[in-house]
């Protein structure tokens, strides 16, 4: 869906809204004729008219495309804080030779993930606390360096990958009096090795994933680790968070992919003698580094497993009566344990929305076929298409067995009643999960406010889950004012085999509303309590960072929160990696 | 009572009485409350037929898929749930799965409800026919109709209500059809399967019947709760069972019973459902159906059991009037918003879901407290017709009260009433002369007007032996009690706190709301507090009496005004036959009984102990010989630790602490309060003294 293009430029901010999502010629925007288009080469839906898109975003939100907001047009620099950094720390570094930055853009770039609180500060205010110096480590040693400096200086370092955190990980603690130092990781791209015997690589933590995946293919490699944000997060941050891919099926998690990490620390480097698949040494210490989210040190070096590049992909879907039923195939799906590469289900007002970014159809012919789709499923099949729900498949591997794979996911599906829907629909579903972010930055122009979230359950609960987190943002909303009916959508986005990962979006129409952040929030938070409520997790894959701190107690309980604290005090007692997160 | 269905299928008179004491729809002086209307109005003036055949298309759950009764059994059958503890039970008995399977399918067919459509319209069409022969009007206060039809679509709902009478069940279904409501499914007592086809009629209109214990049974429980949960979670229709369990004999609430409630609170805990609405509902008798026969029951002379033809017996009772009845449907509760930040979800998470789990503390107390609110709830908004004021009056002033004074009385009485919050039902241009007439009318069968007195009805009390008249006597006051008692929960805190003020001769506010909290204890099982709020009723008792000026508070100090003494000592007279029926209780428990005790031979004896000294005239506390007050009296005892109960082989035993019983009875000895008698022969100083030591010590006791 992207065409890669190199992000590790040493500037590659100026490729990249710097008050929204991804890069800078790519956004949806309402064209003269007042239809929905996206800009832009880079994605398969770069310049194409969307034209039921309008309709779909006035139904779904009341939204009018006379009412409008705008952004402030750039970022004003009297605004920001000053950069505070004593001299004695600038001259050590620059004895070093390592790059750096005091600038206020460059500063204030590295101050946010993308939690919707912070693009709205972006757009409309200002960050109370951001680094004031921003450094660009080009290896290991240079990372070496820098943390013996903050440890000596006693300065405070956040980590910085690819800024693509939903977590409030990279906000800065207002209360932070010391200098923070923003350590960008971006410089550290290269593939150190790649070992074609073991079938591993070893990579430097900065690396981007599209540019991961994109040199590791000249080799005829791949590791498979396809996060949503995989075109801007990097492999340092997918091991701080404990990312989870959407191939996962095939490849495995970031746990299941990493034989070896490298990662400085203040009390110095942590790291395994050997690369081997499996150690019985006690309770793993990466596990102590996967998900510490920036609070113990920097990941410099990963060696990370990879695969030959598939031969072939497919994809696919499956249309079912309702999402009692998808779900009940996706359980039956893993229970086999024949999950394809990817196997979503999305719900009828996800598949709606799908639906609203068809573009254009090019000749008579093909809007005759879907024409003729529609009256089959709808009409004679008697699908209700206000309840009916759609299965995105991804397959991936040899030709034959893909074929083979195919028919058998199929089989199942329609033992619960499901229809195969084709490639097309197939393909939609996983590219709207790319620009779904873009969609965010259009909503905000016209008062719509959205986010996303997401949660891991036993296979029992999931339908509850679903209906309850869904039903409880509906009430929410009313409940604190919301004039308009919410977008409360979900997909069961991961199958496992004791339970499902579970995505949900959600956005509204805050016209009328005072503090429509405060507002967002209370029901983001009410949306989680729901979730811990249902036997849902705290987190599958976004991290808890700050945003979900609150609820670490009650999910880990006291001690096993001790345990984690009593790591934190030994390998970093000073707190020099203050950001805060997790604990 | 049930045949006087087949009775009114014969005869098909449609009389149309006008009844009506005042023709003015608006009646009620409390000016916050919805409006009611007389939904048998519409009967008088139209066909029953015409209304039993109606087009019935009522307002169902957003979310049901319409399924027939009998497979709601299957999907029962099937749950994990139920095959679960079959599993179990076929793996620890060494038995077949398929034979418990069998038994299950048994225990289903006997509880199961058929519920169809002829015979909803059976009821419909007879019941009309019965309603208008008995009642003046069933007034129901549209506005709760509405919040409940709502109320349906969006959520599982649980009707809660109060049971007075066999009337209640049939009233509220016959209601919910009149409105286009889905018909609810009812819990009823096995009981009732008993008569032949009156069980299968009621089974068809939607009742299910459960037994009435069955708590060791696995099987039974797994499949009954699993039932009603299935039932619920599918929102197939509105779930009613009463709280109370069983139709109160005192009309005063009983104690709330915890089991249905814990199942139907289950779905949502286990978040298997986003919410459920509890709806509390009050339903009030102008005079009760079964009131003499409640009396009879609380004396000992034992119920008739249901039988079809015992019900041709009861047929002059439709020739009888039995005044209005209101139908409060009350606000729907949210189960989500009252368990909002009070329960721990952890339980039910790190569990799979239908495993059967024994409840954690947390839960039942929550389940518990949800009972209690239900319960105040439905006593908040029961009507209290005027009636209920003069029998409260009456029973202070026996064997007879001059008429003007009555009346006079009994307007005060309504104002004290309503300032303690009472929902009275007395059309603003009602003289009360007239409603006070109307009440004797009424209720000819328990007083009359005689030379402008108001005597009780205790007839033939000249011609019979002793015991005979004191047995008469009984009855009347006991059945004149029961329209009192309705007053009893509204009243009760600050009657309480008058009580106390008497008792501890202090007007140190610690001692009196040690005496208060106190009574409160003993008196937990015969009025309903809130759970663990005792200060808090304190207050509210001290806040009502203030707000009538009868007593004035300081921060240290309460102490009655001089216009006060009359509410105060009045307040305490409601209260005394509690009071002294308690002490009676506590001194036979203490002197006559020795060792270990049934509940068979317990109420018995004390009957015959009280009998005694009524006879002899030693006291004149006639409702010591309720039956009712005795069993709440003994619950009392267990929980303040008086009194110890044991199981032997299937029998309860209950085994006396003969020395804190003593003491007990000791504290109970009201001092000799401003005007009231008390039937202890005098009060001394020292007596005072020990009283408060003895209530401190217990207090100490009790913590």
């Amino acid at each position: 869906f992207y065409k890669a293009s190199c992000l590790s430029s040493f500037r590659m901010q100026e490729l990249l809204k710097w008050n929204g999502w991804g890069y800078n010629d790519s956004k949806f925007i309402f064209n003269k004729k007042g239809q929905a288009e996206f800009t832009g080469k880079r994605y398969r839906l770069g310049g194409m008219v969307l034209p039921t898109f309008k309709e779909w975003i006035e139904k779904t939100f009341g939204a009018s495309l006379e009412h409008k907001t705008t952004s402030r047009a750039s970022l004003n620099v009297n605004d920001v804080p000053p950069s505070i950094v004593n001299e004695e720390f600038l001259q050590d570094l620059r004895a070093t030779k390592i790059s750096y930055s005091q600038d206020a853009e460059d500063r204030v770039f590295r101050a946010h993930g993308h939690c919707l609180h912070e693009i709205f500060v972006l757009r409309e205010g200002m960050f109370k606390r951001i680094p004031d110096i921003v450094v660009w480590p080009v290896c290991h040693e240079d990372v070496v360096k820098i943390v013996e400096l903050a440890c000596k200086h006693n300065l405070c370092i956040i980590p910085f990958g690819g800024g693509t955190s939903v977590s409030s990980a990279l906000e800065c603690p207002e209360e932070e009096k010391r200098t923070i130092v923003s350590l960008d990781t971006s410089q550290m791209n290269r593939i150190l090795w790649i070992d074609e015997k073991n079938l591993t690589a070893c990579v430097e933590a900065g690396i981007v994933g599209q540019d991961l995946e994109k040199q590791l293919a000249e080799s005829g490699f791949c590791t498979g680790h396809e996060p949503d944000s995989m075109e801007f997060s990097s492999l340092g941050g997918w091991v701080a968070t404990r990312a989870s891919g959407m191939k996962k099926n095939i490849y495995g998690n970031i746990e299941d992919l990493v034989i070896h990490i490298k990662m400085v620390t203040p009390r110095g480097i942590v790291e395994k003698n050997c690369q081997v698949p499996r150690m019985s040494t006690g309770p793993d210490i990466h596990h102590f580094i996967m998900g510490s989210e920036g609070t113990l040190g920097v990941v410099t070096e990963v060696t990370i497993k990879i695969r030959p590049v598939p031969e072939y992909q497919k994809y696919g879907s499956v249309v079912f009566p309702n999402f009692e039923r998808g779900v009940a195939c996706l359980r039956e799906v893993a229970k086999q344990r024949c999950a394809p590469a990817s196997i979503r289900l999305v719900d009828n007002a996800q598949f709606q929305f799908g639906h609203a970014l068809k573009p254009q159809v090019a000749s008579i012919f093909t809007s005759f076929l879907d024409g003729l789709k529609k009256f089959y499923i709808t009409k004679f099949k008697g699908f209700d298409p206000n309840i009916l729900c759609v299965a995105t498949l991804l397959f991936e591997g040899d030709r034959e067995k893909v074929l083979q794979h195919e028919k058998q996911v199929y089989d199942i599906a329609t033992k619960f009643g499901g229809l195969a829907a084709g490639e097309d629909n197939g393909q939609r579903g996983y590219m709207l999960t790319f620009v779904i972010a873009y969609i965010r930055d259009l909503g905000l122009d016209y008062y719509v406010i959205g986010e996303s979230f997401e949660t891991s359950v036993p296979w029992d609960r999931v339908l509850d889950l679903c209906r309850n987190v869904k039903e409880r943002i509906v009430r929410e909303c009313k409940e604190k004012g919301v004039q308009f009916a919410p977008l409360s959508t979900c997909r069961v986005t991961q199958t496992y085999d004791a339970g499902a990962c579970v995505y949900f979006y959600f956005a509204f129409n805050y016209r009328g509303i005072s503090d429509p952040i405060h507002v967002y929030e209370q029901i983001e938070r009410a949306a989680r309590e729901e979730i811990l409520a249902n036997g849902g997790s705290l987190s599958h894959h976004h991290g808890v960072g700050k945003l979900r701190k609150r609820w670490m107690k009650e999910s880990i309980s006291d001690v096993g929160l001790g345990m984690l604290r009593s790591v934190k005090e030994y390998v970093d007692p000073n707190n020099i990696f203050g950001n805060k997160n997790l604990l | 009572f049930f045949s006087l269905f087949f009775l009114v299928s014969f005869c098909s008179i449609a009389v149309s009485h006008s009844f009506f004491i005042c023709s003015q729809q608006k009646e009620l002086t409390s000016k916050k409350r919805d409006e009611f209307e007389d939904i048998l109005e519409e009967r008088r003036l139209s066909s029953d037929l015409r209304y039993a055949m109606k087009c019935y298309t009522p307002v169902i759950y957003k979310g049901l898929s319409p399924c027939k009764p009998n497979a709601i059994k299957s999907a029962v059958l099937q749950s994990e749930q139920v095959q679960y503890v079959i599993k179990q039970l076929a793996k620890e008995m060494g038995e077949s799965p398929d034979i418990i399977q069998e038994e299950a399918m048994e225990i289903l067919d006997e509880m199961g409800h058929s519920m169809q459509l002829g015979a909803v319209r059976f009821f419909a069409f007879t019941l009309s026919k019965i309603f208008k022969q008995l009642f003046q009007r069933v007034c129901v206060n549209e506005e709760g109709m509405q919040r409940l039809q709502h109320a349906i679509q969006e959520h599982p709902v649980v009707l809660l209500p109060s049971h007075r009478s066999y009337v209640d069940f049939l009233m509220l279904s016959y209601l919910l059809y009149t409105y286009d409501l889905a018909l609810p499914v009812i819990a009823a007592g096995i009981d009732f399967l008993g008569m032949k086809i009156v069980g299968e009629l009621l089974r068809r209109a939607g009742a299910f019947f459960m037994r009435r214990s069955f708590g060791g049974n696995r099987l039974y429980w797994a499949v009954f709760s699993e039932y009603v949960k299935t039932m619920l979670r599918s929102g197939y229709a509105p779930i009613e069972f009463f709280l109370e369990g069983t139709r109160s004999r005192t009309a005063k609430t009983l104690t709330p019973k915890f089991g249905l409630l814990s199942i139907v609170m289950e779905p949502f805990l286990k978040r298997e459902v986003f919410d459920t609405y509890l709806v509390p509902i009050s339903i009030s008798y102008e005079r009760i159906l079964e009131e003499s026969l409640y009396a009879y029951e609380l004396l000992g002379v034992p119920k008739p059991k249901e039988s079809t033809s015992g019900l041709l017996k009861a047929r002059r009772i439709l020739s009888d009037n039995f005044g209005t009845i209101h139908i409060y449907v009350g606000q729907p509760v949210s189960l989500r918003t009252l368990a909002s930040g009070r329960i721990n979800r952890c339980p039910y998470n790190l569990v799979p879901r239908h495993l059967p789990q024994k409840p954690s503390e947390d839960i039942q107390e929550f389940v518990s407290d949800v009972a209690y609110k239900m319960e105040l709830l439905q006593i908040e908004n029961m009507v209290l017709s005027p009636w209920v004021l003069v029998a409260a009056i009456l029973l202070q002033n026996l064997p007879a009260m001059d008429f003007e004074l009555l009346i006079e009385k009994t307007l005060w009485l309504k104002g004290l009433t309503q300032t303690f919050g009472g929902f009275i039902e007395w059309p603003d241009n009602l003289c009360a002369r007239k409603a006070v007439l109307s009440g004797l009318t009424l209720h000819a069968n328990i007083a009359r007007l005689v030379d402008g007195h108001v005597v009780l009805n205790d007839k033939g009390l000249e011609d019979g032996a002793v015991g005979e008249i004191v047995f008469k006597r009984a009855l009347a006051i006991l059945m004149c009690a029961t329209y009192r008692n309705q007053l009893l929960n509204v009243f009760v805190r600050p009657s309480l706190v008058a009580v106390a003020l008497q008792m501890t001769r202090s007007f140190r506010k610690e001692e009196v709301y040690s005496c208060f909290s106190f009574l409160r204890d003993v008196f937990s099982d015969e009025f309903i507090f809130f759970p663990g709020i005792s200060l808090k009723d304190f207050e509210e008792g001290c806040f009502l009496l203030t707000k009538c000026d009868a007593i004035q508070t300081s921060q240290q100090e309460i102490y009655p005004t001089d216009k006060g003494s009359v509410i105060v000592s009045f307040l305490s007279a409601m209260f005394k036959p509690f009071v002294e029926g308690y002490q009676l209780i506590f001194r036979y428990l203490s002197k006559e009984t020795k060792e270990a005790f049934t509940e068979k031979q317990l109420i018995p004896g004390v009957r015959n102990f009280v009998f005694q000294l009524l006879e002899k005239g030693n006291t004149q506390c006639y409702e010591a010989l309720s039956s009712d007050m005795q069993k709440n009296a003994l619950a009392a005892l267990v929980q303040l630790g008086a009194v110890k109960k044991k199981k032997i082989v299937e029998t309860l035993l209950w085994d006396p602490a003969t020395k804190f019983l003593n003491s007990l009875a000791g504290c109970f000895c009201l001092p000799l309060p401003f005007g009231f008698q008390s039937f202890s022969q005098g009060f001394d100083k020292q007596r005072e003294q020990s009283c408060l030591f003895l209530i401190e010590g217990l207090l100490c006791v009790l913590e």
